[in-house]
């Protein structure tokens, strides 16, 4: 095999198997991705990488008396000889799978990305260049000072390119970048954590953390045990996002219609319009949001319960899903909307909560007389849908409060709690900032969140993990 | 589930062949390629693994398709210690040359590691345990019919048929139907002479039910309890599971659980599943059992361990009718291999024994750093763009050789809870603190069944469980669970496992009611 056989240009990649394709409709997502990261442990680098992918996604649609059906392949490396295979695959997997529920006519009428016959977009490990000798030079304060180091920092960039039989051009490039810390006493008796996204690793310096987790490792060496009980709450704009994006995903309108979610009305029909919180809480998101841009046209890779191949290349507009503190939107494909009279409200590549607070989260700290502050949540599990009640536990300090002032750490808890009673209990919400959601940052990264402050959050056993 | 079908042991597998058109790539001279680079560049020790990985999904709701997919992942990577540092590289150009520049790559990143050392004043040197030479191995698991040789036809009006066979049952509202499949290729070689290539072949499909009361607004659910498993589509036709007795039962057992009284909170004597168990297993031995997590290099995502390597052997982990091993050679395990992404041969060992800590989860690093000697094979990367890391083995407690039947264990219960299947989960970043319902919960008066209960959720010290242990069931109560998805590491990786388990006895475990817990 000879390396004259790549293709090498993705925009050719997808222009050549969609002519290819002798299905009666069909769409070619190329992705390109490359990435690096460094992780440690105890002060010292553990493992790091480079690497690079290409992978083909081919979506052949084919008519027949009962409906339209799709198939969908996707091949990771996939040279000149592998292109006809590929495309030949998807037509039999359609041909195959019957009549797709969500059959739709494919999207038209997207202007073409100037960028689509641009090479892509590409990260290495240059993106370290001035973060890897600071992260060294970290470790060695952290030493100095009694602290070991642990974390992972990782930054990809996947550009993707579209292209539909019915004329659609379209490209977009992904940053995201992660850098999670975590500074622990030599005991492991203390820990502390911050984390941050970053599309370019230009604006962190893992230096500032380290110094900011030696505060709360300080803070830590005060010990309090506290036993299960509601308590009031400080919760972090981390732990906030981590919440809410679960919320998210159990919103789709269709479930909601059906009868099976917490959106869901006792007796037929949803929850929309509700009042979720009487605090002026705005959920919204918005590809185009300052520093937490996203694509601004579905990408749908397969068809699932908020997504659907059919609408590949539909533009994403904002839309804001809690307006003053109801429910205004939930999540629908075009099927969907059309299945349950909804309006059109694919789905999110980013999330920002604003209730208009002004306050930091150390105002917030300073204006409490008696609470508990978290860093943040782990471990975050669905226990019953009718509720949404989840279950996780507090990780890495927990604080308490009292006069304004921590006075020491806390043990940690398991939580049970349901982040949309959380809504309608919040007394207080911060300033919103930019923040890195620890639980899901595998596959969720952008978002802006405040604190919420919630008089009586369940903490429901103890946990002496540390 | 009393009655099921356990695993099916009798049967043997139809032998097959590697792959040829994976057999067919450039792999040998791919890895030459690489290792002539990395050996030239200085390094001490080079490894390289090539893959193709085809994972598939079909999915139908309320009998109707609603998504599938059909990826295959196909590159290799380079993997080097060099200057006493680690450097990965990963590629997809499947070119002598490409190969050799990603091996270049891989030394690079070593250098910058060791940069980063050296600045941060450590000393820290990476050495691998020595593990015997493995040339020109081969290792294929134990399935009859590989199921992406299935026309997807068959696959779709099977999990169609069923899904219609719940539908129109009295009480189900919904039925939500998925079929994973995965079909594994390996090549692994590296400096010291090692070769190995290998195939693995694993399924889950998985039916909900759903009910919902259109008065009430009251909704629940009932999902098979059929694990995935090492097999191929024989899996769905017969051999391992009984689906028909399965889901003919589901439906009335939904129908039940929707009438069923909430549970009062409090302790209870349960009987566990091992549809339950294995997750128990998985998340409060299997993970808490990982060296690399007990020495700190997952600290600061999935956590460490209360089980510290200075516990090893004194640690009394749970009751003395305990006993877990690690396990890479189970005939029909998720986990099972014949060498793992370090050329580590399979094995099987004691991981708790008589109730005591005594063996660890190990690679060919931390089984050097920490002194004890070979590793156990548990070196596994998801992917070939990802570092291979210390994941796990099958992890199974074993069953008392005449031990009861889960009739017999329940019959000796006054007041308590049988517990089966596996839904919400969710343990403390040091394996003490977890919590888990199920699929079904059925009360237990007077050594009886006595109903279902809703509602449940049962929450524990792992140490205190484990030491609740009262009676394991025998080897007919046995069975080989487990999951696809099991996260680690950074970037995450997925892996699949395995746990096999009897039914078993746990005393006075603290029960929650899961709609108090919500405020309601």
């Amino acid at each position: 095999m000879s390396s004259t056989n790549r293709i090498t240009k993705p925009h050719e990649i997808v222009e050549r198997a969609l002519e290819l394709s002798t299905a009666d409709g069909c769409v070619v997502i190329a992705d390109e991705g490359s990435s690096a990261n460094l992780r440690w442990a105890g002060n010292a680098l553990t493992t790091n990488g480079v690497t690079r992918s290409r992978t083909l996604t081919v979506i052949a649609t084919v008519d027949g008396k009962e409906g339209t059906a799709s198939g969908v392949v996707s091949r990771s490396a996939v040279t000149a000889e592998d292109l006809e295979p590929l495309v030949r695959a998807a037509e039999a997997a359609a041909r195959g799978a019957g009549p797709a529920e969500d059959a739709q006519p494919l999207v038209t009428g997207v202007p073409a990305a100037p960028d689509f016959t641009d090479a892509p977009a590409e990260t290495s490990s240059a993106v370290f260049a001035d973060f890897a000798p600071a992260l060294g030079e970290a470790f060695a304060r952290a030493r100095e000072g009694g602290r070991e180091l642990y974390g992972f920092a990782n930054h990809e960039l996947v550009s993707t390119y579209v292209g539909t039989s019915t004329g659609l051009r379209l490209r977009h490039d992904q940053p995201n970048g992660t850098l999670e810390l975590n500074a622990k006493s030599p005991d492991r008796q203390r820990s502390a954590w911050a984390g941050r996204s970053t599309r370019d690793f230009k604006d962190v310096d893992p230096t500032v953390l380290d110094a900011e987790l030696a505060v709360r490792l300080g803070w830590a060496e005060r010990k309090i045990d506290l036993p299960a009980g509601r308590y009031e709450t400080l919760l972090p704009p981390t732990a906030v996002a981590d919440l809410l994006i679960y919320q998210m995903w159990s919103a789709a309108a269709r479930d909601a219609v059906e009868g099976r979610t917490v959106f869901s009305k006792p007796g037929g029909g949803t929850r929309l319009g509700e009042k979720l919180s009487g605090l002026p809480l705005s959920l919204r998101s918005d590809p185009n949001a300052p520093g937490l841009e996203s694509a601004p046209f579905v990408i749908a890779h397969s068809s699932g319960d908020d997504a659907s191949v059919f609408d590949n290349g539909l533009p994403v507009p904002a839309t804001e899903w809690i307006a003053d503190g109801h429910l205004n939107r939930l999540s629908t494909t075009r099927h969907t909307a059309g299945l349950t009279g909804m309006q059109l409200s694919p789905g999110f590549g980013n999330l920002i909560l604003d209730a208009g607070g002004e306050k930091s989260l150390e105002e917030m700290v300073a204006a409490t007389e008696r609470g508990l502050l978290l860093t943040c949540l782990w471990y975050i599990r669905e226990v019953d849908p009718a509720t949404l009640l989840l279950t996780g536990l507090t990780r890495d300090g927990v604080y308490l409060v009292e006069n304004g002032q921590v006075v020491g750490e806390v043990n940690n808890f398991r939580f049970n709690e349901s982040p949309v009673d959380l809504l309608s209990r919040a007394s207080e919400a911060g300033r919103t900032e930019k923040t890195l959601p620890r639980e899901w940052s595998d596959w969720f990264t952008r978002a802006a969140m405040p604190a919420l402050r919630i008089p009586d959050f369940n903490m429901s056993s103890v946990s002496k993990g540390v | 589930m009393i009655g099921a079908t356990g695993p099916d042991h009798g049967r043997t597998s139809v032998p097959h062949s590697i792959d040829a058109a994976f057999t067919a790539l450039p792999l040998r001279a791919l890895a030459d390629a690489a290792l002539a680079r990395a050996r030239a560049l200085g390094a001490e020790h080079a490894d390289f693994r090539l893959e193709r990985i085809r994972s598939a999904s079909w999915r139908l709701r309320d009998a109707k398709p609603s998504g599938g997919s059909d990826t295959t992942d196909l590159g290799y990577a380079v993997r080097v210690v060099h200057g006493g540092s680690w450097g990965f590289a990963s590629g997809v150009d499947l070119t002598m040359d490409a190969a050799a520049k990603v091996a270049s790559q891989a030394v690079a990143m070593a250098k910058l590691s060791a940069q980063v050392i050296k600045a941060a004043g450590s000393d820290e040197r990476v050495e691998l345990a020595d593990e015997p030479v493995h040339a020109d191995r081969t290792w294929i698991s134990a399935y009859d019919v590989n199921p992406f040789e299935v026309p997807d036809a068959e696959k779709a009006a099977l999990l169609a048929d069923w899904s219609s066979r719940l539908l129109a049952a009295d009480g189900v509202a919904h039925v939500d139907a998925s079929l994973l499949a995965v079909h594994e290729n390996k090549f692994y070689a590296d400096t010291a002479g090692t070769s190995t290539t290998q195939q693995r072949v694993r399924i889950h499909p998985q039916l909900t039910a759903v009910a919902v009361n259109g008065t009430t607004g009251e909704f629940d659910s009932m999902r098979t309890i059929a694990p995935p498993a090492g097999r191929g589509w024989e899996y769905l036709t017969g051999t391992g599971w009984d689906w028909n007795s399965e889901l003919e039962q589901i439906p009335g057992l939904l129908a039940e659980k929707m009438r069923a009284p909430s549970v009062e909170a409090g302790r209870y004597d349960l009987v566990v599943d091992p549809s339950n168990l294995w997750l128990t297993i998985h998340e409060s031995i299997g993970h808490a059992t990982e060296l690399d997590r007990a020495l700190g290099y997952e600290a600061a995502y999935a956590g460490t361990s209360f089980a510290t390597f200075d516990q090893l052997g004194k640690l009394k982990y749970g009751s003395s009718i305990m006993n877990v091993t690690g396990d890479r050679t189970a005939e029909h395990g998720l986990a099972t291999v014949g060498f793992d992404d370090e050329g580590v041969q399979a094995q099987s060992w004691d991981l708790v024994k008589d109730g005591t800590l005594v063996g660890y989860q190990l690679d060919r690093r931390i089984a050097k750093l920490t002194g004890l000697g070979r590793s156990n094979g548990c070196a596994f990367a998801d992917s070939p763009g990802h570092v291979p890391v210390q994941r796990m083995a099958n992890v199974s407690l074993q069953p008392d050789p005449g031990g009861l039947s889960t009739e017999d264990l329940i019959g000796g219960v006054e007041r308590g809870i049988y517990v089966v299947g596996d839904r919400s989960w969710s343990i403390d970043m040091q394996r003490y603190n977890f919590q888990f319902t199920g699929q079904r919960f059925f009360r237990i008066e007077n050594g009886k069944l006595a109903g279902q209960l809703r509602d449940v959720a049962y929450q524990a010290t792992t140490t205190d469980f484990w030491g609740s242990m009262e009676k394991v069931g025998g080897p007919q109560t046995y069975v080989l669970g487990g999951a696809f998805n099991c996260g680690k590491a950074q970037p995450g990786q997925v892996a699949a496992v395995s746990h096999g388990c009897p039914s078993a006895l746990f005393r006075d475990v603290n029960i929650l009611n899961t709609t108090q817990e919500a405020g309601r």
